[in-house]
């Protein structure tokens, strides 16, 4: 049994509104975001002894190159190139530190900047693997992959283009009431269904919209943030398992398949008890794989658990309660972190948009890195009110 | 099914020309064994000397066992497609004037996981044969293709991005005296050029089959002296911007070692052979490459005779050999700028050819129509150097093992 994290909490989730595009650097959207943690835990930066930072569109800079940028001294520092799996496997390292006391404040940071041709850009160089067997045959970028992975699924298991258009849709009605989504107007299905084609079977709103923009957060223990007078959320369960799976032909589960026992044996919970679930959800396949990967349903019914149950904040099972990446877009590397801020906000009642009533639980996910044929890493973290 | 091609209507005039873009063309080192496979119509895969793992994408250990000892070697690229995808949306200017498009995911039976261009007579899912071809930047990209064969199926868009059919194409071949040239003008009339415009030196002289050749209604009789920079430019200048394939089939080959003579005949071997092909590639390559993208039937590609010779030379055809050498680098260093358009350099390198030149070589000796079947075939498969013959593959072969043994070898051939 995997030691728990006791006494170590997260804290001060922020978000740096997204825009479309912008003419600012990356550096500039993770200044801001860590001039917002320490503003919100009222410290100075100077206490801050930790610092861990995901982004894609850092280069030529890593997390080093950010010390001397933003005149910080961490004695604890950690780069996590790891896209939508970023925000928990930071969390992961940061509990960590700070529990051995190798750290007593860690600011974790993710986002990206989003120039008008800089995805584009990103693309031909994401991996060795995507500049060698994938871009040069025009699947640059994920839509492509997921179009694959979506087109798999929906043959093997009889999903429907409608049950995605329902997670989709009721991620929307999310998103009407939080601030930072950049999709403000309400979908219906109709208009889901009816989208122009992307990569079939992917539609419009099937693809999650590049952005730019950060979200931070910060981990210490607990009696430092009840010193600060900080809300905080307890850290309760996390996993994190790359590449899991290597010889599906087409990627149908992730590493959480794997490893979900164990986290809701260290969280002593398990995922009847949720009261929301913030699932990585830049296509809507993968958010099914995940509901069924990390338990709430067997592999392969996940089109019945969609019928079954509705996602909006009041639903039966609150599902990305900002909007998601779908309707809240996705900042690069910052949408690793979105559904972690997200959480710790339901769970501490520091709510921006709609709030879950008497939330308690709460089950994070992420998901990242098509390297080549499939996404590789993936993490979840269970999350419980103080 | 594949739609038939449509002859090209003529160019309206009064349109931009459709500038040529590629594909995306970096590759990593390991990756380009793959393209270096591709290039001579070959699918490799990286195979593990110490456990047989193959594997792909291209790997600097082996996925399996860690080892470092990673060879290329031909395999099936029969395998099951098993997921499909058209794509209405793209960032890269290449295929976004390509939309739509397929892509798809093949489990070979070979192992590993292939991305590939999907050929649009390919169901989902099904069996399907994996092929490696160069694309418009010169590197490799896979394909799959149904498993038999198609009606039309050398039609498909993204498969004739990778090839330069002649069907329906304008060729021009400099050189309609030879044997040579004629053979290939009547394979490329076969496989349905739409013109095919042979280059005649000196039209005084009498040349054997020319006036068959010349009763041919796809066939149209140029003036055209390789050796005479105005013959050459006069020519591009009426019919240049229309070429879509040129096939340099001019030669000029004598039999003298260096102690033979004086240098008159290694200059005239070198105004055919090398200089020739540079007066060509100056006067013609422009105005191809600017039509390298244009219609459904673009300028596509650029062929030059060469010798096995080139690669290392036969001392007892020493001047020939030098001036094949020269021409080779020539035609590497054309290769490395028409790749800025997509028009694709091929490099011919036949054994000795069956003609009054080669009288005291033994045989096997090439046989001009089976060269020029083999010039056809590489263009309608994409290939980039061939190396037609038996003598050529021995050689060739030879070469590869050791340059410098085949290089005493050939002293006394």
């Amino acid at each position: 049994m995997r030691s728990r994290y006791e006494g170590v909490v997260i804290a001060a989730p922020v978000t740096i509104p997204y825009v479309r595009y912008s003419t600012r650097d990356a550096h500039w959207f993770l200044g801001r975001a860590l001039a917002a943690l320490i503003k919100r835990a009222g410290i100075t930066k100077d206490a801050l002894d930790g610092l861990c930072v995901s982004s894609f569109t850092l280069f030529p800079d890593s997390a080093v190159g950010l010390t001397q940028h933003f005149g910080v001294s961490p004695r604890w520092l950690d780069h996590v190139p790891m896209g939508g799996a970023s925000g928990i496997v930071m969390l992961r390292r940061a509990a960590r530190a700070v529990q051995a006391g190798d750290a007593d404040i860690v600011a974790c940071l993710a986002g990206d900047t989003n120039h008008v041709d800089s995805f584009r850009a990103n693309l031909a160089n994401f991996s060795r693997f995507a500049r060698d067997a994938v871009y040069p045959i025009g699947a640059g970028g994920p839509n492509a992959s997921f179009a694959l992975l979506t087109a798999y699924y929906m043959r093997q298991f009889g999903i429907a283009a409608a049950d995605f258009g329902k997670l989709c849709v009721a991620q929307r009605d999310n998103a009407l009431k939080f601030p930072y989504a950049l999709f403000r107007k309400p979908l219906t299905l109709d208009e889901y269904l009816d989208a122009r084609p992307i990569a079939d079977p992917l539609k419009l709103f099937d693809c999650v919209m590049p952005c730019a923009g950060a979200e931070g957060f910060l981990v210490m223990r607990e009696a430092r943030a009840r010193a600060l007078g900080l809300p905080f959320a307890r850290i309760l369960g996390t996993i994190e398992r790359h590449n899991a799976f290597p010889d599906d032909p087409i990627q149908i589960r992730g590493g959480w398949a794997l490893d979900r026992d164990d986290l809701y044996a260290q969280a002593g919970v398990g995922p009847a008890d949720m009261d929301f679930v913030q699932v990585y959800d830049d296509y809507p396949v993968i958010s099914v794989m995940q509901l069924e990967d990390l338990g709430f349903c067997a592999k392969g019914e996940g089109a019945d658990f969609v019928r079954r149950n509705t996602f909006t904040v009041g639903g039966s099972l609150p599902l990305n309660t900002s909007g998601g990446q779908l309707s809240a877009g996705q900042a690069g590397a910052g949408g690793g972190s979105l559904g972690l801020t997200e959480a710790v906000r339901q769970l501490t009642g520091e709510t921006l948009g709609a709030k879950v009533d008497d939330a308690k639980l709460g089950l994070v996910s992420g998901f990242g890195m098509i390297n080549y044929d499939r996404g590789l890493c993936g993490g979840a973290a269970v999350l419980g009110r103080a | 099914m594949t739609e038939p091609l449509q002859k090209p209507q003529p160019r309206n005039p009064v349109r931009a020309l459709r500038r040529p873009t590629l594909p995306p063309t970096a590759r990593s080192r390991a990756a380009l064994r793959f393209t270096a496979a591709a290039a001579e119509g070959r699918f490799e895969l990286q195979t593990c000397a110490d456990c047989a793992t193959l594997q792909y994408p291209p790997r600097a250990v082996c996925v399996n066992c860690l080892s470092h000892r990673l060879e290329w070697r031909a395999v099936s690229g029969e395998g099951e497609l098993n997921a499909a995808t058209t794509l209405h949306h793209a960032n890269e200017l290449y295929f976004r004037e390509r939309m739509p498009m397929r892509l798809g995911a093949v489990k070979l039976d070979a192992g590993p996981v292939v991305l590939t261009h999907v050929h649009g007579d390919c169901v989902v899912p099904s069996r399907v044969r994996v092929r490696a071809h160069l694309d418009k930047s010169g590197q490799a990209a896979l394909i799959a293709l149904p498993p038999q064969d198609t009606e039309n199926m050398a039609d498909d868009p993204m498969l004739r991005e990778m090839t330069s059919d002649p069907k329906f194409r304008k060729v021009l071949v400099t050189d309609g005296k030879s044997a040579v040239g004629q053979a290939v003008a009547r394979a490329l009339i076969d496989a349905g050029a739409d013109l095919v415009w042979v280059g005649v030196a000196e039209p005084w002289k009498q040349a054997a089959g020319l006036d068959k050749l010349k009763a041919l209604r796809q066939v149209e009789i140029v003036p055209l002296d390789v050796t005479d920079e105005k013959s050459v430019r006069d020519l591009a200048g009426v019919i240049g911007g229309k070429v879509d394939i040129l096939i340099n089939t001019a030669e000029l080959h004598r039999t003298h070692k260096i102690a033979d003579r004086g240098s008159e005949t290694a200059r005239a071997e070198m105004e055919v052979n090398y200089l020739g092909l540079l007066r060509l590639a100056q006067a013609f390559g422009p105005a191809m490459q600017a039509r390298a993208a244009e219609g459904s039937v673009p300028a596509t590609a650029w062929v030059n005779l060469l010798s096995i010779y080139a690669l290392a030379a036969l001392p007892s055809h020493g001047t020939f050999s030098a001036s094949k050498a020269a021409a080779f680098a020539l035609s590497q260093n054309l290769r490395a700028e028409m790749r800025h358009a997509g028009i694709r350099v091929v490099n011919v390198f036949p054994g000795p050819i069956d003609d009054e030149w080669n009288q005291l070589v033994p045989p096997p000796k090439l046989g001009a129509s089976a060269l020029a079947k083999a010039i056809v075939a590489a263009l309608r498969h994409g290939v980039e150097d061939i190396y037609p013959g038996d003598v050529a593959q021995d050689i060739v072969t030879r070469f590869r093992e050791s340059q410098k043994v085949l290089e005493r070898e050939l002293w006394d051939q």
